[in-house]
């Protein structure tokens, strides 16, 4: 587009830049509002003091969160899940996805609806509790990692990037004497690192988030994820008092430790998200595309 | 299964003549298809399995809505009651209540959630340098990635007495108000966090189909004597028309089951009167109460609004627009 250099377009680009600025500020601001309460004195936040400098500087919260050894044990099942439940998703997705582009395949389109249905009509929550109580799943590493193992949408994403392959690299495998494990394997995934990439990271940041199937399946604490650990903190359930107590010479407010639970529990996002948010976008588009 | 064993007519296909099961199956029959393709099907063994055992089982357990359910007893539940639950939530005066809220919350969040993703890429797409640009887009995507329990977390220190709402409301003189007990507020809290979260990564989409309009439409346009506006009128806004609408069947389609778990983090009994959903309704029925069957009816009658929802916002936009989901 030429630059247009009319009166009238130099006030919109003022006007805009000055909305777009207001959406960063608004974007960032509760970010940097916890991080700056995460490191104030209580005194400080009470009052209504800190905004985005903190006041009277302390790690006082931190060692209180970090000492706690439910903490760590709940932050390790989190990354626990993460790993077991992406991987089973990507096993499933991957496999599924590869039989879905085979255009040749007799029952495909069966197959294709069989995955969409579930996007318009499910169970519903009721079934699926009374389901999973009754396979047993209750307090096991199952019930987080299994009913939630294809994302409907990121198969799609994978089934479109497959169908784009050139088939004739594979028609050659084959006769090459490559059987379709083979193919799929040796062949295909490695052309396809692209989208495992971000499906492996989809899965993983929709597992590490995640947050109510423990809450629904888990009633130990010691199998809690961290996201329910950070929830009990914010319903006041468990953790912060008990914890504040034991170092009572800092009464530091529930307010403080949650700020400080939520910068450690979102920290690893934040850490990995400006290496890794171009995949994220690339692979809505390529979702898109599909349609 | 054992009753092959004992079950000798099951073997009525092995026992045919051995010529035909050595000779080619005809193209286009099953037995060609699974003889040709048996690997590829085995591939897909795992993942139905996933989708009998955790998507359809449970569309079949709805039957318990009909049925009477004893906890620890079977899944599809005990005996027939025919619409015993149905008529118990149809007379039940809270589940208007949470019928009104659920219509009220998702129309709310449709009508600012639909269409500001559309503004603010709009917005995005006149930024003319490549740096501000992808910043902007940066910060914008940045809470779509958070757990909806650190988005609660947040939205409730943002609304603290002690929080940075209050600090402005009382610089300006106000009194702090505890915004999160206040049923009147709920709505306000719920649209806007939503919006907060949902805004900028509803933009990818249509900043992709804002970079395929072609160039020349603009210049026709400014040709024809169209000023901005009339360029955004006439080329932009037709240009991203299938991606809009597109959109706009999917968030009809999930219009009952709006922000669910956020609800379930954000109320709390003071602000059922506005914040309580049907589903929130119905996982305090079920798992909370253990009313499964009442549960299930109840959540059943959902999805099938849901359902219908869909499929009407999909032919209504094939007859009117030509586009459609499928």
């Amino acid at each position: 587009m030429t630059i247009d250099k009319s009166r009238g377009y130099r006030v919109f680009q003022g006007v805009n830049a000055v909305i777009l600025t207001g959406v960063v500020i608004v974007t960032l601001y509760p970010f940097i509002n916890i991080l700056a309460r995460s490191f104030s004195e209580e005194r400080y936040i009470v009052s209504g003091q800190v905004n985005l400098i903190p006041r009277g500087f302390n790690l006082t919260t931190y060692k209180i969160v970090v000492s706690d050894p439910m903490f760590w044990t709940n932050y390790g099942n989190t990354v626990l899940y993460t790993v077991v439940a992406t991987a089973i998703a990507m096993v499933l997705t991957t496999c599924y996805a590869y039989v879905l582009s085979k255009p040749h395949l007799k029952g495909r389109t069966l197959l294709i609806w069989v995955a969409v249905f579930t996007m318009i009509f499910s169970g519903g929550l009721i079934p699926q509790y009374v389901l999973v109580n009754s396979l047993g799943l209750t307090n096991s590493i199952w019930a987080i990692v299994l009913p939630n193992a294809i994302s409907v949408f990121n198969l799609l994403v994978m089934k479109a990037f497959f169908e784009g392959l050139p088939h004739e690299l594979e028609e050659a495998a084959a006769i090459d004497g490559l059987n379709t494990y083979g193919v799929l394997w040796r062949v295909v995934l490695p052309l396809s690192k692209a989208v495992i990439a971000t499906m492996v990271l989809f899965y993983a940041v929709s597992f590490w988030n995640s947050w109510f199937t423990a809450f629904l399946y888990l009633s130990k604490t010691e199998l809690f994820p961290v996201t329910i650990y950070l929830r009990n903190l914010i319903a006041g359930a468990t953790g912060a008092e008990s914890a504040g107590a034991s170092l009572s010479e800092v009464s530091q407010a529930a307010s403080n430790i949650q700020s400080v639970t939520i910068m450690l529990t979102v920290l690893p996002i934040l850490a990995v998200y400006p290496f890794v948010q171009r995949y994220f976008v690339s692979g809505v588009m390529l979702g898109a595309v599909k349609g | 299964m054992s009753t092959t064993l004992d079950n000798p007519p099951q073997n009525a296909r092995s026992a045919r003549p051995a010529p035909s099961r050595r000779r080619q199956a005809k193209p286009g029959t099953w037995r060609h298809a699974i003889r040709r393709d048996w690997q590829l099907y085995s591939l897909a063994i795992l993942p139905l399995l996933f989708f009998a055992i955790f998507r359809y089982a449970p569309m079949i357990g709805n039957v318990i809505a009909f049925r009477k359910f004893e906890p620890g007893g079977s899944i599809f539940g005990e005996s027939w009651v025919g619409l015993r639950y149905v008529k118990m939530f149809l007379n039940d005066p809270s589940f208007w209540s949470v019928f009104t809220n659920t219509l009220v919350l998702g129309a709310l969040t449709l009508l600012f959630c639909f269409p500001l993703p559309i503004a603010l890429a709009l917005l995005l797409n006149e930024v003319r340098s490549r740096r501000v640009k992808r910043f902007l887009q940066s910060v914008s995507y940045l809470p779509h990635f958070l757990s909806m329990v650190i988005v609660a977390a947040m939205v409730m220190q943002m609304l603290a007495v002690d929080g940075p709402i209050n600090q402005i409301v009382k610089a300006f003189g106000g009194e702090a108000t505890p915004f999160i007990q206040k049923p009147e507020w709920f709505r306000t809290i719920f649209v806007s966090s939503e919006v907060w979260q949902t805004v900028g990564w509803g933009t990818i989409l249509y900043l992709a189909a804002l970079t395929t309009i072609d160039e020349q439409l603009y210049e026709a346009a400014r040709m024809d004597g169209a000023g901005r506006w009339r360029q955004v009128w006439h080329v932009t806004l037709p240009g991203i028309r299938p991606t809009a609408i597109t959109l706009l069947i999917l968030n009809i389609g999930t219009f009952m089951a709006t922000g669910f778990e956020k609800v379930l983090l954000l109320y709390n009994p003071l602000t059922y009167p506005t914040a309580d959903v049907i589903s929130t309704y119905l996982y305090r029925m079920g798992v909370e109460s253990s009313s499964m069957s009442y549960a299930a009816a109840i959540g059943l009658f959902e999805a099938l609004i849901g359902v219908v929802l869909i499929l009407s916002a999909n032919l209504m936009s094939r007859r009117a627009v030509g586009t459609s989901l499928w």
